[in-house]
């Protein structure tokens, strides 16, 4: 079962990426940069995101494909920065 | 090899692998390869590409994204005496089709990630007679192609015979937007190349020592020279495919020490919203370049700030030269707006519409001289007539850049506009008709225009205006249907809808009209 976290990650990402590929959906594990779902505009606005919808801070060193090029990597990322 | 005479460009990297056989010549991902493997492996490749009826003067599009293996590919191409096109790995299979077509391409190759989209189009282009693929090295023998990873580990190839070609044999087609729609593939002979390489180097004071991070695409004529100039003076190449991830690239840049350091103006406006770069932190970066589209002079400031050891380049350059100009980065605190000079061993001037020289302060058309120039586009005489004029001594051909430029008393050169409708959007040239054309293609939309938006990020933003018959018509479907058709750069960010367009007199629409119309209400 998905979390509230993820949910809302995943509606985001289905709400302003999604729609620009030629695609219907993506998986919790897959690269959003491998799929073509994020470029560098993409990032500032899903950070944006993540800073608005969760109250947390993204430092610059966190902004790296460990913690973001994911679902389940952003939730993860969201879960610890929220602990 | 004593006394030998560079003339092609597969000789920079037979030269730097003869010279530093076990020096790293390019970091890709985990990946380190030699000077020597990258030899040897584009010797492998050239004798399959030769096996498989490449022959000299054949085309051959190279379709990934950038890795090690579309350096060897590079360098396969042109050993086996035959001329590269790079790709957008974000093409859609009509345009690809499209290109094939048009330059009757031999063979591709491609990744398997992208096969579907090199399948359908390879459907359409009856020349395309072999398919090359990396990364299915675990999958079955593709029908009709071979396994980059396979022509890799073939026995070692007969050296080529070197007289395969001489340097004015074409090198390159590689392709630029045109005000028509359709792109255009943009001649380049070895001459061309190694004097467009020879001259950049030159003024950069590259050596074997640098260090250069390259994260812009290779099918982008200032990415593809970073791999060129690398393995011509011997430096070591970090392949990068995204900038999406900044810190990811500043760790890499730490870790790998690098030396030089490309941008455009999108990726330099990125970095300055980083809220952690430290002033000093990257010592070792010598040079910054720039290109594309003019950095703003706050941008200027801020990159200075915060690498204080770094000489930053403003530079400018068309496809059709590769660079036309560069400023000695001594001249930037006098001149922050200027693009500098032409660059090393060609002539760059202002001309009035009768093609006569005009005065300091005056307007007119950048024209360019020089052995960079290019040879003409392919199979495109009416276009190329238009580009090349008769220069100043017989025979000579004239580059005509389509920009509108001035100069200052002491010569140095200040970019004003562009005479057609092209926008730059992240350093890219976008055609807006190649967009409207698609547009068009849309069910429901009855008129469509395409024009460039201000943004701080992008330079230029891509937005459609759309009369549509079809009241449910939505943004998002807009941009969807652009995402199955275009590269990522060409997908507009903003739709607007409107009853109706403005036209011309003479009952076209009227882009420029539309253009002013947008910048009023964003004021």
């Amino acid at each position: 079962m998905q979390s509230d976290i993820e949910q809302k990650i995943r509606q985001f990402i289905t709400d302003d990426f999604l729609f620009r590929v030629d695609r219907t959906s993506v998986s919790d594990a897959e690269s959003l940069l491998e799929a073509g779902l994020i470029d560098s505009t993409g990032v500032l606005e899903l950070v944006e995101f993540l800073q608005n919808e969760f109250g947390v801070v993204v430092d610059d060193a966190e902004m790296v494909p460990e913690n973001l090029d994911s679902i389940s990597r952003i939730a993860a990322y969201i879960k610890w920065k929220t602990a | 090899m004593e006394n030998r005479i560079v003339m092609r460009v597969e000789q920079f990297l037979q030269d730097s692998s003869h010279r530093f056989p076990t020096k790293i010549a390019v970091v890709a991902g985990d990946r380190r390869l030699t000077f020597k493997e990258i030899d040897e492996a584009s010797d492998r490749l050239a004798a399959v590409l030769r096996r498989h009826g490449v022959t000299r003067g054949d085309r051959v599009v190279i379709f990934m994204d950038n890795r090690w293996e579309a350096v060897v590919s590079i360098f396969a191409v042109l050993k086996a005496g035959a001329v590269f096109s790079p790709i957008n790995p974000s093409t859609k299979a009509d345009k690809l089709a499209y290109l094939l077509k048009n330059c009757r391409a031999a063979a591709l190759i491609t990744l398997d990630s992208l096969l579907s989209v090199a399948r359908d189009a390879m459907a359409e282009a009856p020349s395309v007679k072999l398919a090359v693929v990396v990364g299915a090295a675990d999958k079955p023998a593709l029908a009709g192609g071979i396994r980059f990873e396979d022509a890799l580990a073939g026995p070692g190839a007969a050296p080529m015979p070197d007289a395969a070609g001489v340097d004015l044999d074409l090198a390159m087609l590689i392709y630029t937007s045109g005000s028509t729609g359709f792109p255009k593939g943009v001649m380049m002979t070895h001459r061309n190349i190694v004097a467009a390489a020879t001259s950049i180097t030159t003024y950069l004071e590259n050596t074997p020592d640098d260090i250069t991070l390259n994260v812009l695409p290779i099918s982008f004529d200032y990415g593809l020279y970073q791999v060129l100039m690398a393995m011509q003076v011997g430096a070591t190449l970090v392949l990068e495919k995204s900038f999406a991830f900044p810190q990811a690239i500043l760790n890499k840049i730490a870790a790998e020490k690098v030396t030089g350091l490309p941008l455009v103006p999108t990726m330099a406006a990125i970095l300055l919203q980083m809220k952690d770069l430290r002033p000093g932190a990257y010592p070792h970066i010598r040079y910054i370049t720039n290109t594309a589209a003019a950095l703003p002079p706050a941008h200027i400031t801020r990159l200075q700030e915060l690498f204080p050891r770094t000489r930053l380049y403003s530079m400018y350059g068309v496809t059709e030269c590769k660079r036309c100009t560069y400023l000695p980065p001594g001249e930037l605190a006098n001149r922050p707006g200027s693009v500098g000079i032409a660059i090393p061993g060609t002539e760059a001037y202002v001309v009035d519409d009768a093609g006569q020289r005009v005065p300091a302060g005056t307007v007119g058309e950048l024209v360019i001289r020089g052995p960079h120039v290019m040879q003409g586009y392919w199979e495109d005489p009416a276009a190329t007539d238009r580009a090349l004029r008769p220069g100043p001594c017989a025979g000579e051909k004239l580059l005509h850049t389509g920009d509108l430029f001035r100069a200052d008393e002491e010569g140095f050169l200040y970019f004003v506009a562009r005479k057609d409708d092209i926008i730059k959007t992240r350093g890219e040239k976008v055609s807006p008709k190649e967009i409207e054309n698609v547009l068009y293609a849309l069910a429901g939309v009855r008129e469509a225009a395409v024009i460039g938006v201000p943004d701080a990020i992008l330079g230029m933003a891509i937005k459609a205006v759309v009369v549509s018959s079809n009241a449910s018509l939505q943004a998002r479907d807009v941009i969807r249907h652009c995402a199955m058709h275009l590269e990522e750069f060409m997908i507009p960010k903003f739709v607007e809808f409107r009853d109706a367009l403005p036209k011309t007199d003479s009952g076209k629409i009227n882009r420029r009209q539309i253009d002013a119309q947008s910048l009023e209400a964003a004021e």
